[in-house]
Formats: structure tokens, sequence, C-alpha cells
């Protein structure tokens, strides 16, 4: 008996998540890895392949630039939103807060789908649009980039107002409150003296859009229309369509990578653990 | 009273007008639903509930249904109680080993859908796993895990350390104080992530595309396959339950948290 034998009591609590995590799930994933070096022939000759093929690059730079200009969206309407609810309490905070929580409820497909009847050729924009007049022949409101960007920016708007409001909940009024009483305007003490403070609530916010969308496909595919190929959606074009194992699991090893290195660069600025481990 | 400033109402009219724009497309499936027209749109004559009917009379809709209820309900119980006994155990040992394997468990939130989806494809053709209930369960499992396993630490960070240690000095074995301390206090926790682990299963699409055919369909792959090929406004009606549904219990819960 001992601190040792309870030590392993503990052990045998956390061992069956781990172990079936471990098995079937990391294993499977560096499996890719292995395919991504083996099919057809063992080598690099799929990252060669890889590197040659301007359908990728423009796939990846493409992915790169919506994840990012998703994440900006997300990042300045989120900050509109967590400060209102944060920062002007009344009756109404309640609503507001149920309101942001409630998208996160609805499934993606489904608000995929809803922005599909809005955005469509003879979708609910369009059909209004024409019958008073403003336009005669339908707009092209998807099956292009900016669909996808207004779709995703929807999709993620609560992963970036969620960190940001944990982060507001506990700044304190007082600085700001000193700010104003010294003479500053309501606009600098926000800027010079609020908005700082938020930084690391921001930083997270933006850390767990991006990662998202880096990798996201139901989305892009939906208001895409193949046309709009991020990196998830060739990789399934590359499997389903023309069976290339091979070149489909070395972009996958390149979407993990880049996945990797961008919360590497990320850790330097933010504390991942409360980002991503502890996040509430 | 401060009077009513600039910045306020530029902040407050912004915030209202996102909001709109957060929930309002979430709206846009209602009066779809109840078209008179076969495709989707606007009621062009009257409303109809026709796109109702042909939901609650296709069979293979309410299997689909049927099929994502059950799956999602043992996916929910089996990483409640895998994540829940992960999470506890991590809470008491607390040491650079069980960080790691805290981090760990929650790789499935940022490793990429496709990404996932292909491993699992591959490990169940070996494993025979593919187009079964089975495989489903698991990959859902191990995708609803992290949840489970954020939601109970975070119900226990407020566990005070020293109260499993009296229990143990008092006598209790560790099981005994697992089960009588530190679960009542998890039990918060245990209960979100049950929620959230039904969620992730409920919705999940891209890993049951890649590891079902045509025995296993569950509601999203349903509507999934309904989006690309036909768009038919019985995927409206089905969107507009489960979204009022949605709203249903968020009112209900939002109610109970204020009274």
């Amino acid at each position: 008996m001992g601190r040792l034998n309870e030590k392993v009591s503990y052990w045998m609590l956390v061992a069956p998540a781990l172990t079936i995590m471990i098995v079937f799930y990391i294993l499977p994933v560096l499996g890719i890895w292995e395919i991504a070096f083996t099919e057809p022939t063992t080598g690099v000759d799929n990252f060669v392949k890889m590197a040659e093929s301007s359908a990728v690059k423009t796939s990846f730079v493409l992915t790169f630039r919506v994840a990012a200009i998703t994440t900006l969206g997300c990042l300045l309407l989120g900050y509109i939103v967590a400060y209102s609810i944060s920062n002007f309490a009344n009756k109404f905070t309640p609503l507001m807060l149920a309101l942001v929580i409630l998208p996160f409820w609805v499934s993606v497909l489904i608000r995929s789908f809803s922005w599909i009847v809005l955005l469509g050729r003879s979708g609910l924009v369009n059909d209004t649009l024409r019958d008073t007049g403003i336009i005669d022949s339908p707009l092209r409101l998807m099956h292009n980039e900016f669909g996808v960007l207004i779709a995703m920016i929807h999709v993620m708007l609560p992963f970036a107002i969620l960190p940001m409001m944990t982060n507001m909940r506990g700044i304190s009024d007082a600085y700001v409150k000193a700010a104003r009483g010294l003479g500053a305007s309501e606009w600098t003490a926000f800027w010079n003296v609020y908005f700082p403070q938020t930084i690391p609530g921001v930083m997270s916010g933006a850390l767990l859009v991006f990662v998202l969308s880096l990798g996201f496909y139901v989305t892009p595919a939906l208001l895409g229309g193949g046309r709009v190929l991020m990196i998830s959606e060739y990789i399934t074009y590359q499997i389903q369509e023309f069976l290339n194992w091979g070149l489909g699991s070395a972009l996958s090893v390149g979407l993990l990578v880049a996945t990797a290195l961008v919360l590497l660069i990320a850790s330097r600025f933010i504390n991942l653990r409360s980002a991503l481990l502890e996040r509430k | 009273m401060m009077p009513v400033s600039a910045f306020r109402i530029f902040f407050q009219t912004g915030a209202w007008m996102i909001l709109a724009f957060l929930v309002l497309p979430l709206l846009v499936v209602i009066p779809v639903s109840l078209t008179d027209t076969s495709y989707i749109g606007l009621p062009k004559e009257h409303l109809s509930m026709q796109h109702y009917v042909n939901y609650f009379s296709d069979t293979e809709w309410l299997h689909a249904t049927w099929s994502s209820i059950w799956i999602g309900l043992v996916v929910a119980s089996c990483a409640a109680v895998l994540g829940t006994a992960f999470a506890i155990g991590c809470w008491f040992l607390s040491d650079r080993a069980s960080a790691i394997a805290r981090w760990i468990l929650i790789t499935p939130i940022l490793v990429p859908p496709v990404v996932q989806s292909l491993g699992f494809y591959r490990f169940w053709v070996q494993l025979g796993l593919i187009d079964t209930s089975l495989g489903v369960i698991l990959a859902h499992t191990l995708l609803a895990l992290p949840y489970v396993s954020i939601s109970v630490f975070a119900a226990l960070v407020n566990l005070d350390r020293n109260i499993p240690r009296a229990a143990r000095s008092l006598g209790a074995s560790v099981w005994q104080t697992v089960l009588a301390v530190v679960v009542p206090a998890a039990k918060p926790g245990i209960l979100t992530g049950f929620v959230f682990a039904f969620i992730v299963s409920f919705d999940e699409i891209v890993g049951v595309l890649f590891i079902t055919v045509r025995r296993v369909t569950t509601l999203p792959k349903k509507i999934w396959e309904g989006i690309q090929d036909n768009i038919d406004p019985t995927i409206a009606a089905v969107a507009t339950l489960l979204v009022l549904l949605t709203l249903l219990i968020t009112a209900i819960t939002a109610l109970r948290r204020t009274s």
C-alpha cells in the first residue's frame, strides 16, 4: 500500500479512454503518414508531385486566404458582440447571450443549408431583389468565395465570441474608470486602456477560428459548389474521384503540418493550455 | 447616469445587428418548409404542410432520424463514462504525464475532419467496421471524448483537494472516494459532457460519409445526400423541426436559469 499503489489506481481510471484514443485515433491518423510515403511506391514521390502541382498550390493559398478572412471577420464582429454583452449589462443581456449560444446547437450542415436557401440562384435574396425590381438577372452569391466566406463567418462566429467574453469577464472596470476620471474620452479609454487587456481573449478566439477554418469541409463544399476547392475538399476529390490515396494522404499530411505550425507559432503568443485544454 | 454616447450606440446597435446576422438565417428554413411548391422557395399560393407529411411518412427519413438518436445516446453514454473516469484520474494525478494524456485526448478537436476520417476509413476496413453501427459509435465516441474530458475537468477545478484527502484519511478506499466524493462534485460537468457528446454524434457528418456506405444512414448523411442530389423542401421541414427543437430547449434552460 501507499502512494505508488494509489497512483496505479488513478492511472487505471485514465487508461481506458487514453488507450482507445491512441489505438483507434492517434495510430490511424499516423497511418495516413505511412500511406503518404508508401503508396503507390515507397519514397517521397507524392510530396514531389504535391509540390509541383499548381492546383495544389492554388488550393493551399485559397485555404489560408479563406481561413484568414474568416478569422478577421469573426474577430471584428465577435468583438463588438462580446464587448456589448460584457460591458452594458441590462435586462436584454441574457437574451443576447442566448442568441450567441443558440447557433452552436444547430448543426453546421443545417446552417450551411440555410445559406444555400438564402444565396442560391433562385434563393430568397435573389428572388426578393428581383421581385422588387432592383436586379434583372440573379446575382451570383454562392458557388464562389463570397458565399463560402459569409457562411464560414456565420458558422465560426460563436467560436470567436465565447473566448473573448471569458476574457472580458475577468477585466476590472477600475482602469477604464480611472482613465475617464483623468479626462480621457470614451474612445481613448477604450482603445488605450481596455482594448490592450482583451488581447489574450482576441488571440484565443483567433487561434480557434483559424485552426478550425483551415480544415473545414462541410461549408466550403456546400457553398463552394466545387469551385472553391479548399484543401479538405481537394483531399476528398483525390480519394473519392481518382482513388489517389497516395496524393490524398500526402495532402492530409500537408494540412496536418500546416495546422501544427499554426499552433506552434501561436504558442509563442498565447497560453495554449487556457485557450484549448481549459476552454470553457 | 452617463448620457448615451456615440460610443455606446455604436457597440449596442452593432451587437444587435450582428446577433441578427447570427440568428435570422436559421429562421429562413421555416417559411421555406411551408412552401406549396416542390422546390426550395417561399410559398406561392398558400401554406402547405406537405413536406412535413412527407418527412413523417417516409421510412428512410424516419429510420435515419432514429439511427442518429440511438447512436447519439450510446455515444454520449460511452463518452461520459470513459471521459469522466479519465478526467477524474488526471485530476488526482495532476502531474506532467497526466497533462500529456489530456493533450492526447483533445487531439480530435485539432485534427481536420477529413484527415481523421481517412484514418478511420483505412483502419475500419481492416477491422471490418465499415458500414456498421458499431464503427460509427466507436468513431463518434472518440470525437466526443475531448468535450466530456474538458467539461468534467472544468467542473473539478472548484473541488477542494482536501475533501477527498479527508475521505481517504477517514478510511475510505480510493474507489469509494472517487464514487462518493469526486463524482458528485463532477456531476454538472458530466451532464454538460453528456449533452455535448450527444450533439457531436448527432451532428457529425464527415466521418459518417467515409465509414458508411448503404446500410447505416444517419440524419446528417440523409440531409447531405438530399442537398447534393435534389434540393427537396423536405430538408427544410427537417431543418425547421431541428431549429425549433433547439429554440425550445434553449428557451427552457434560459427560463430555468433565471427562475
